[in-house]
């Protein structure tokens, strides 16, 4: 490409921009900004289960009707959840992180001007931005925000009459999901196309970071996944809208009997899992390549089992797809259907332990870095095991009958999606910022951040277990109506102390990014001394990632420490770019 | 405008953090790590790593008081129960090796200049040993885990079975014993009209001698089978003690079964059931509440409205005896509804 500008006007270049970077960056601060809604409803929702009937100013300040006299209401808290819910899932963890660092990688690190359609990558974002924008404003509507949970299973959410959440709270929740989904699927298309095909020379599909893999297998599943659930959104607005009876059937509710027939509800739950439990992997793949990426470039050490990993990623994404039915083991399946989820969904524990000793092992003997990125790295592949490992219980249909729906899938799937793929999303914060604004985050303010958000993140995940354990069903606004649960109250208050100290540390998180981006360190082109591409790329932003020819590829991105046959350090550094040449007697690996 | 208050607030407080660290001169140190923060990081992760297992250790022992009765309240129950102690102690075991090596590594490893981290990429004998292990536990486990769950599940080798009729609606249980012929009357929501509330068709000739209750009478050592029907959204039926859930649709009807083993009297004198209730009954004697007694339940357990979390029906196993006794009292429905 020349080197002639376009001129770009403030429009073009800021706000309708078609330039990955910064649509990587528009997805970043639009899912911060979504982030900080979701965090912030838990924390309040975190108040009233730890005291029930305790008056809060900052409930009454926020919640206003529904928290009239500074006590929630139930209807509000169940709104509370499932938005919460909604908005980590989807608009944090999906188009957050995925949208940002796939759209900042890809290009980057295969060696593409940019997206193969910049165009389609702005409408990605402009219609992400759209739902973003549709379902913050439901949280304000007259009858209440959506509160049938995230998994808004009908009649629940398809009878105003049932609550007052599913009214016109429910009905924008569907639009704004109905938009998301065209945002999401305009964005993997992108991924895959560009993945494919704009690679440049030299790079082979055995030379992608492992980030790539990551990205690929996202859009993958992401395509696969995603339209199913467009269809039960779409068949639960006619629903609701057009008397139809996909979901619905004899039905009788305040004193009259409804006119549906012939649906059932069953159905929506195996529309909704068929992307939901995708849609975990969705979430965790990215961060499971950022991680890789991370910890190898700081431990300076290539990561174990590169090929391994690719295979544990293709391996997770293809199961991940049929193995929807554990979230239904107690709706009344046949039990014979059943033993066939059980069967599958306990054989993701293998490619998922391979990619754990994986990590453990590239730990092992490296010259670690500690620095956030790292840290946030490491933590990731801790919560992932400890929330990974109690997946064998709810993965077992026999096991899953006395914990389904408790506290104890709570705590298991926000270690394992929740907080890993938040620590991923951290680690990449810190580890690309300098890509993203050519400036350094705050080092020190990072490890204070670390400390605080695993601390309380075990703090607050690791006790809900136990309440789990003890028969606590999740979604109870309170636990008082059973005496039986008064022991637990005193652990949900330890929870919610945690859980406050963690949410408000994501203010420091928060203060660092919008500062650095103004007022950090100058970085300089290879701060980390990675061997990726994009570290070949000026530390300014320019149309086109690099000035001139595109840079050839020549080895794999994870040649780090390599040794030649005495024993010392290839060229006296401990990293080989992957644009450097394959030396005389050295062997690509 | 309060809440305006306190988002300022929470401005105010992001950049006080951020000026903090400014005087500190923090902000614009060197950004590769230095020996002295591997060294200060990697000490830090060893005390992360120590203090994630004093919580598994004290969530192990201090929790264990919370927890459901270690007596499962059912024949079925007690091979849940058996799995769950295998599946668990796995998981505590692999969770203690995997964080140990990770914490530990950390801290070993934690970065000194002029280290040679080693080029180590690649070792199929490892990578097959962390395949081979993984696939043959779970091969285990797995068999295991069907043979259990389809063991609960089956109800064909059930011998004279209790057939109960469980109604759920927005919030409350109602139910419904078969009575004499043990055959449920057809119930359909087009059938619900006055007392009539979980829809009978009374001209169904199995639905006059049915027993409409409020609250569970279970005999010990029979096998009950439930029948589950919802009447607006969709329920959840759990009851813990038995280790026994389902869900309960609007259209369709589902079905559970179990044999209850222990009367409530019998639970009541559980040393596990007698802990915990002593250290409820301490906790609401300090907050001015009536001191309770073990009973078991059935709570809802999928969200269904606002009061949800308020949903129950008290379940009572007794002796085969007593049960008959008492159903005997209850009216039938043909007497209910005149």
């Amino acid at each position: 490409m020349s080197d002639h500008h376009h001129k770009e006007t403030f429009v073009t270049k800021y706000i309708f921009s078609q330039d990955h970077k910064m649509i990587a960056k528009q997805y970043l601060i639009t899912g911060m900004f979504m982030g900080v809604i979701g965090v912030f409803m838990s924390m309040l929702f975190r108040l009233q289960l730890a005291y029930p009937e305790q008056s809060f100013s900052i409930i009454e300040a926020f919640l206003g009707k529904g928290g009239e006299g500074g006590i929630m209401t139930p209807d509000m808290y169940m709104g509370l959840v499932t938005i919460h819910g909604t908005i980590m899932v989807f608009f944090v963890l999906t188009a957050g992180l995925s949208g940002t660092f796939s759209n900042l990688l890809i290009p980057l690190q295969i060696g593409a001007r940019d997206m193969a359609s910049g165009f389609l990558n702005m409408i990605s974002y402009w219609l992400f931005f759209l739902s973003s924008l549709i379902m913050f404003l439901s949280i304000f509507v007259h009858t209440g925000m959506a509160s049938a949970g995230w998994t808004i299973y009908p009649p629940l959410s398809a009878l105003p009459q049932a609550m007052p959440g599913s009214g016109l709270g429910m009905t924008l929740w569907l639009v704004s999901m109905a938009i998301f989904i065209a945002s999401s699927l305009l964005g993997s298309l992108n991924y895959i196309v560009t993945v494919l095909n704009l690679r440049t020379k030299g790079m082979k599909m055995t030379r992608l970071p492992l980030t790539i893999w990551a990205f690929l297998v996202t859009a993958i599943i992401g395509v696969v996944s995603f339209p199913v659930l467009l269809s039960a959104a779409l068949l639960l607005i006619f629903d609701r809208s057009f008397g139809t009876s996909f979901y619905l059937s004899d039905i009788f509710i305040q004193g009259e009997v409804l006119h549906y027939k012939g649906g059932s509800p069953i159905l929506f739950e195996h529309l909704f899992w068929f992307l939901g439990h995708p849609e975990v992997y969705i979430i965790l793949l990215p961060a499971l390549g950022i991680t890789s990426e991370v910890i190898s470039t700081n431990a300076r050490k290539p990561i174990f089992g590169y090929r391994a990993m690719i295979g544990s990623i293709m391996a997770i994404a293809f199961l991940s797809t049929i193995v929807w039915g554990h979230h239904m083991f107690v709706t009344g399946m046949n039990p014979f259907l059943g033993s066939v989820f059980t069967f599958t969904t306990l054989l993701i524990a293998i490619p998922s332990a391979v990619k754990a000793f994986n990590y453990i092992t590239t730990l092992w003997k490296g010259n670690l870095q500690l620095n956030p990125a790292m840290l946030f790295s490491i933590g990731m592949v801790s919560t992932f095991i400890t929330g990974g490992l109690t997946g064998l219980i709810l993965g077992d249909s026999a096991l899953d009958i006395n914990v389904h729906d408790t506290m104890f899938v709570v705590a298991h799937f926000h270690l394992v999606m929740g907080i890993s793929a938040l620590f991923g999303m951290f680690a990449g914060v810190y580890h690309w910022f300098p890509k993203m604004y050519g400036r350094m985050m705050s080092k020190d303010m990072g490890y204070l951040h670390f400390w605080i958000t695993a601390i309380s993140a075990y703090g607050v995940f690791f006790p809900m277990h136990f309440i789990g354990l003890a028969g606590l069903p999740r979604r109870y606004y309170s636990n008082s109506a059973f005496p039986i649960f008064d022991d637990l109250l005193h652990i949900n208050k330890v929870i919610t102390v945690f859980a406050l100290i963690g949410g408000i540390a994501q203010l420091i998180f928060l203060a660092n990014f919008f500062f650095s981006i103004k007022k950090g360190r100058k970085t300089v082109q290879n701060p980390w001394k990675g061997n990726t591409l994009e570290w070949t790329a000026p530390v300014e932003h320019i149309h086109g990632n690099w000035r001139g020819e595109i840079p050839e590829v020549h080895r794999w991105a994870y040649d780090y420490s390599k040794i030649d046959e005495n024993g010392d350090l290839w060229g006296d550094q401990d990293f080989t770019p992957q644009t450097v040449p394959i030396r005389d007697g050295e062997e690509e690996f | 405008m309060k809440a305006l208050f306190y988002i300022l607030i929470l401005v105010v407080i992001a950049t006080a953090f951020w000026q903090f660290f400014k005087i500190l001169g923090l902000t614009k140190k060197e950004q590769v790590t230095t020996e002295k923060e591997n060294n200060i990081n990697g000490w830090l992760m060893l005390c992360l790593g120590v203090f994630i297992y004093g919580l598994m250790l004290t969530s192990m022992f201090r929790g264990g008081i919370v927890l459901l009765p270690k007596l499962s309240a059912s024949l079925e129950g007690e091979h849940i129960d058996r799995l769950f102690i295998i599946t668990m102690t796995l998981i505590f075991v692999v969770q203690f090796i995997t964080q140990f090596l990770i914490y530990f590594f950390t801290f070993k490893y934690r970065g000194i200049k002029g280290r040679k981290a080693t080029f180590y990429a690649d070792s199929h004998k490892l990578e097959m040993w962390w395949t081979v292990t993984p696939t043959v536990v779970l091969s285990a486990l797995i068999i295991y885990g069907l043979w259990t769950w389809n063991h609960v599940q089956d109800l064909s080798d059930a011998q004279n079975p209790l057939i109960i009729e469980v109604y759920a609606k927005q919030f409350q249980w109602e139910a419904r014993y078969a009575g004499e012929d043990n055959e449920l009357g057809i119930g359909h929501v087009r059938y619900i009209k006055g007392i009539n509330t979980m829809g009978v068709d009374m001209t169904d000739k199995n639905a006059a001698d049915d027993v409409p209750v409020r609250e569970l009478h279970l005999p010990k050592g029979r096998k009950v089978i439930f029948k589950f029907r919802a009447q607006d959204v969709m329920h959840s039926a759990y009851m813990p003690h038995f280790r026994a859930q389902i869900n309960c649709v609007p259209g369709m009807t589902t079905t559970f079964g179990f044999t209850p083993t222990v009367t409530t009297v019998e639970m009541r004198e559980n040393e596990d059931t007698k802990e915990k209730f002593d250290a409820i009954n301490e906790l609401r004697k300090e907050e001015g509440k009536d001191p309770v007694e073990f009973d078991y339940i059935l709570l809802c357990n999928k969200i269904c409205g606002s009061s949800h979390y308020n949903m129950q029906m008290k379940v009572i196993v007794e002796e085969e005896a007593d049960f008959n006794n008492w159903v005997k009292q209850q009216k039938t429905l043909a007497q209910v509804i005149k």
